[in-house]
């Protein structure tokens, strides 16, 4: 075996078993943690495949930033230390059977794929084609869908400031 | 002439003509861990030496002086003083993530080391989101020290740990934009092409005021990041005992002792490289003859020598400024530093646009 396959198989160990153990972990904080690994192992990939700009994204918002946010809500709500419940046996039958469909079709779609190398040669994806395809006006740009999300996310702040701000007639009493 | 990127080229060519390809690649991946290994346990003695006798000088004392020649192996017997201590876990603690929170941390610390440039041609690995890479990863280590306040089940380290999050998500803001406004100036994320650009002069110099600004809101964010004071919230021995690693003790105390001084000396890595040129000599524009003098001074001692000012100068901090309280830091960088630091992109951006730059 070469050394890109080891390390293949390595990656798939991590991301596979801590997606498993973080379904599966009686304590919330832990099965935050194994997601953790699971998608650092997701960046792993990434960087194995050197898109090494999507590995870095990918480690910035979900482990700098969704992880944390979903540890914080933890820490904050929580009775962190006890274990949870056992969820009902209906309830484990059907977010089995759920799984296993989303396995099914996704392994259907993939396996009409040849994933034979084309002709042409691969993109190169330094971090100005990115930026240059993002700004792009033309018709090989992504300018108005760039443009829309920014407005989605400007409007989803705004949401967050109008919800956590403090009107002035609750303060004064 | 002897250089590190002439032996790291003769090991290169002997691991590749002896082995095949797949154990040459093993045997580079063990010979580059231990090396930072290494690296990280010198770093360790000597900063923390360091520490202790900025610190005195700051306050007019001696500082330590008893074990060996000038105190000088004050640190090796701490070190071993820390290894024969008992590591203790507490009862009511999490053990999995209880042991496992210090090698986090650890791990993302030496991960950062891959990009850092020691000398010319001496690098792990040139990848082209460099400093983008510095910054995505080190925000693995907040998770390590969540994961600590968490699992050794006191109040403490959690409140520890609640305040270090707010902290490192918050200043990695000012940090970024800093990182940003020179990258904006250089027009890559490559480490060695940052440290190419800076030929001529180093961005402090050749950036004009945007370009300190950027420098003075790099040194107070990254201070805030490896939670040091004045920003040492997160332990603030008179509030919180120790914060998030109250109930550490022994090698795993040893651990995350280790992991700051180790992200220090890499913060200070990249804001050399960054704004005082990496391993570049001092270079002035086209003044041929004072840039070859200055050429024949070795380029890892000026990109220790760079790392090592603003290593005192971050010791400096601490030795200097009280401790901020938490709404304060919060304030510091929400009201100031970050509008501060977004009006400074946009100058940057004019001013890279216009070639105002020398």
């Amino acid at each position: 075996m070469e050394a890109k396959e080891i390390i293949f198989y390595l990656l798939a160990a991590l991301t596979l078993g801590s997606g498993l153990l973080a379904v599966t972990a009686r304590k919330i904080f832990r099965a935050a943690i194994f997601l953790l690994f699971s998608l650092i192992g997701i960046a792993g990939f990434y960087f194995w495949l050197q898109y090494e700009f999507i590995a870095a994204v990918q480690i910035v918002v979900y482990v700098g930033g969704i992880v944390v946010l979903i540890i914080f809500s933890i820490f904050l709500t929580q009775q962190a230390g006890t274990d949870l419940p056992n969820p009902p046996l209906r309830r484990i039958i059907f977010s089995a059977l759920a799984a296993l469909f989303g396995l099914i079709f996704s392994w259907m779609l993939i396996s009409q794929h040849p994933f034979k190398p084309g002709a042409e040669s691969p993109v190169a994806v330094s971090v100005a084609n990115i930026g240059s395809m993002m700004l792009n006006v033309n018709d090989t740009g992504y300018a108005l869908p760039f443009e829309l999300v920014s407005i989605l996310l400007l409007a989803a702040m705004v949401g967050c400031i109008v919800i956590a701000i403090k009107s002035r007639t609750e303060t004064a009493n | 002439m002897w250089s590190l990127s002439s032996i790291t080229d003769i090991v290169q060519t002997w691991l590749g003509s002896t082995f095949n390809p797949t154990i040459a690649l093993l045997l580079q991946f063990v010979m580059a861990g231990l090396l930072v290994i290494t690296l990280f346990a010198v770093l360790g003695l000597v900063l923390v030496f360091m520490e202790r006798k900025v610190s005195a000088y700051m306050q007019v004392r001696i500082g330590p002086n008893r074990v060996g020649p000038r105190g000088y192996l004050q640190t090796a017997a701490d070190t071993l003083k820390l290894l024969m201590k008992e590591g203790l876990v507490p009862a009511g603690a999490d053990k999995f993530l209880f042991n496992l929170a210090p090698y986090v941390v650890m791990i993302s610390a030496m991960l950062l080391m891959a990009p850092i440039a020691f000398a010319k041609d001496f690098q792990m690995w040139d990848l082209n989101i460099g400093v983008l890479y510095v910054s995505s990863v080190s925000s693995i280590a907040v998770i390590g020290i969540l994961m600590a306040g968490w699992s050794s089940n006191n109040k403490y380290s959690l409140l520890g740990a609640m305040r270090s999050g707010a902290q490192i998500v918050s200043y990695e803001l000012s940090a970024g934009l800093s990182i940003i406004s020179i990258v904006i100036l250089v027009g890559s994320l490559k480490i060695s092409d940052i440290i190419a650009s800076q030929q001529d002069g180093w961005w402090i110099f050749k950036g004009h005021i945007p370009a300190i600004i950027a420098f003075v809101i790099f040194l107070i964010a990254v201070t805030a990041e490896t939670n040091r004071a004045p920003f040492d919230l997160a332990e603030a021995e008179s509030e919180l005992t120790a914060g998030f690693h109250t109930e550490y003790s022994g090698m795993r105390f040893a651990l995350f002792f280790l992991a700051e001084y180790a992200n220090i000396f890499i913060v200070c890595a990249i804001g050399a490289t960054l704004f005082l040129g990496g391993w570049m000599p001092f270079h002035i524009g086209n003044l041929q003859a004072f840039n070859h003098i200055m050429d024949y001074i070795p380029s890892s001692i000026w990109f220790f020598g760079k790392t090592f000012f603003l290593i005192f100068v971050i010791m400096w901090f601490r030795w200097t400024f009280p401790r901020l309280r938490i709404d304060q830091l919060l304030n510091l960088e929400w009201k100031y530093l970050l509008p501060i630091s977004m009006f400074n992109v946009l100058l940057v951006t004019i001013m890279a646009i216009m070639k105002w730059h020398f």
